[in-house]
C-alpha cells in the first residue's frame, strides 16, 4: 500500500521542464550555490521554470602556486524560487612543508528569491533579490600532526563551524548585454571557513561585499570578473580579498564549463606568497 | 584585479550612445527582419515544445505582424497594426516554459542570420517584459 502510494507520487512528479534560458541558471560558485565563481547570485540554480525544478552537480578546482582547493557538490532549484545545495570543499598543500596538509569543510546552503525577475524586468530598475544562508562545518586539519594541530581552533579560530548570511541582487541589463550582481555577506569565516570561524582579532559578524560583472558575449559564452571581500579575524592570517576573471561556455542546459584566473592573496603568515592561479568549474545538470 | 573589474565596468557603461535605429539596421532593416521572421516561424512550427500551438494559426498573418512588431521595437520606420499582446494570448494558458522556448527559437533564428549578439540582446530586452502579458498560467 505504502509502496503503491510512493509509486503514485513519483509518477505524478512532473519531469523537469529545462525551460529557462541558457546560461541564466548560472554556474556553481565555490561554496556550491548558484552564482558565479566566488559569489552566489540572486538567480536560482538549474533550468527549471516557476512551474518546475532543476538540479545539477558540480566540480570546481583552484590551483595556486602552493595550494589546491577542490569543491564538489549537488544543488537543486525549485519553482525558480528556492535553492538548496550541498558541497564539500578541500584545501590541500602542494609544497613541503605543507605537502600533506588537507583541510575539509562541508556546506549546506539555502537560498530564497524574494522579488524581481532578472529576465522579464528589462523595463524596471528592480533587480532580482534573494536571501541565503550557508551553514559550514569544518571537518578538521590533516597533515599537521607533527605540530599537534588537528583542528582549525588550534590555528586561532574560535569555532570550527559557522553560518554565513547572504543578501544578493542580480540585474540583467540585456540592452547592455550585462549581468551585474552584488551580494552582502554577514560572516565570521576565515578563508571561506577553511580556517574556521572567528578569531583572536575579531569574533563578530562583519558585512562583506561581493560583486560580479559579466558580459554576455552571446547565447553560449560569457566573460566576467568578480571581487569578494573577506574578513581578517586571525593574527596568523593576514587574509586578503579574493578576485577572479573568467570565461564561461554553456554547451547546452546539461553542461557548462567556466575557466578563470583567481587571486586569493596570501594564506597564513607562514607563507607570505600571494596565491593565484587557474580556476576551473564544471557543471552538469538540467 | 580591482582595475580589471573597473575596466570591464567602464567599457560596458562607457559605450557611446547609439542611434535610435541601431537595432533596426543591425537586424538588416526591412528585408533582414522579414527573413529573420521567416526562419523564426519555421523554428517555432518545428519546435516540439510549442509547435502545436501554431497548427491553427494564420501563418502569413503571424509573420506579417511579427515583422511589424520587431521593426517597431528595433526603432525602424514601421507601425504595428496587430492586436495587443495581452489580447492575443488571453485564454491560451501559455506557460513560462513555452515563453522561454519561443525566446530561444528567436535567439537561434538571429544566430542563423548572423545578427550580432549585442543587437540580439537589445531586441530581447524589448521583448522580455512581454512575458507578463503572454504567460497567463
Amino acid at each position: 500500500m505504502l509502496l503503491g502510494s510512493t509509486g503514485m507520487a513519483l509518477a505524478e512528479l512532473p519531469l523537469p521542464d529545462q525551460a529557462r534560458l541558457l546560461a541564466l541558471g548560472g554556474a556553481s560558485q565555490v561554496e556550491g550555490a548558484g552564482g558565479g565563481g566566488l559569489t552566489p547570485w540572486a538567480l536560482i540554480t538549474g533550468y527549471g521554470s516557476r512551474d518546475s525544478y532543476g538540479g545539477n552537480v558540480h566540480y570546481s578546482g583552484v590551483r595556486t602556486q602552493d595550494y589546491a582547493i577542490d569543491s564538489t557538490g549537488i544543488a537543486f532549484g525549485f519553482a525558480d524560487r528556492f535553492e538548496v545545495s550541498l558541497a564539500t570543499q578541500k584545501l590541500q598543500g602542494s609544497q613541503a612543508p605543507l605537502a600533506q596538509l588537507a583541510i575539509t569543510q562541508d556546506i549546506v546552503a539555502l537560498k530564497l528569491k524574494l522579488s524581481g525577475d532578472a529576465l522579464a524586468d528589462q523595463d524596471r530598475p528592480m533587480p532580482q533579490i534573494t536571501v541565503g544562508i550557508q551553514v559550514k562545518r569544518n571537518r578538521g586539519v590533516h597533515g599537521l600532526d607533527a605540530l599537534g594541530v588537528t583542528s582549525v581552533t588550534q590555528l586561532g579560530a574560535r569555532s570550527d563551524h559557522g553560518i554565513d548570511f547572504t543578501l544578493s541582487a542580480t540585474k540583467i541589463l540585456l540592452d547592455q548585454s550585462l549581468l551585474l550582481n552584488a551580494t552582502v555577506r554577514a560572516t565570521k569565516a576565515n578563508q571561506f571557513g577553511l580556517l574556521g570561524f572567528g578569531g583572536d582579532l575579531h569574533d563578530r559578524y562583519q558585512p562583506m561585499l561581493e560583486t560580479s560583472v559579466v558580459y554576455l558575449l552571446n547565447r553560449q559564452w560569457v566573460a566576467g570578473a568578480e571581487y569578494r571581500m573577506k574578513p581578517r579575524n586571525l593574527s596568523v592570517d593576514n587574509e586578503k580579498d579574493a578576485a577572479d576573471v573568467f570565461l564561461g561556455y554553456f554547451l547546452n542546459r546539461n553542461l557548462s564549463v567556466i575557466l578563470g584566473w583567481v587571486t586569493l592573496g596570501d594564506v597564513t603568515i607562514f607563507n607570505p606568497r600571494r596565491q593565484h592561479g587557474v580556476y576551473l568549474s564544471l557543471q552538469g545538470g538540467y | 584585479m580591482k582595475r580589471i573589474a573597473m575596466l570591464c565596468l567602464l567599457l560596458a557603461l562607457g559605450a557611446p550612445a547609439l542611434a535610435a535605429d541601431e537595432v533596426y539596421r543591425g537586424l538588416g532593416q526591412q528585408q533582414g527582419i522579414v527573413q529573420l521572421v521567416e526562419t523564426f516561424v519555421t523554428l517555432l512550427q518545428a519546435d516540439r515544445r510549442i509547435g502545436h500551438s501554431f497548427e491553427e494559426a494564420d501563418i502569413p498573418h503571424l509573420k506579417e505582424k511579427l515583422a511589424e512588431q520587431f521593426c517597431v521595437l528595433a526603432g525602424g520606420p514601421c507601425r504595428y497594426t496587430g492586436k495587443e499582446m495581452a489580447t492575443i494570448h488571453d485564454g491560451l494558458d501559455i506557460t513560462m516554459a513555452q515563453f522561454y522556448a519561443l525566446v530561444e527559437d528567436l535567439q537561434i533564428a538571429m544566430e542563423r542570420h548572423g545578427i550580432a549578439a549585442r543587437i540580439q540582446n537589445k531586441l530581447l530586452a524589448d521583448l522580455a517584459p512581454m512575458q507578463r502579458d503572454v504567460v497567463t498560467r
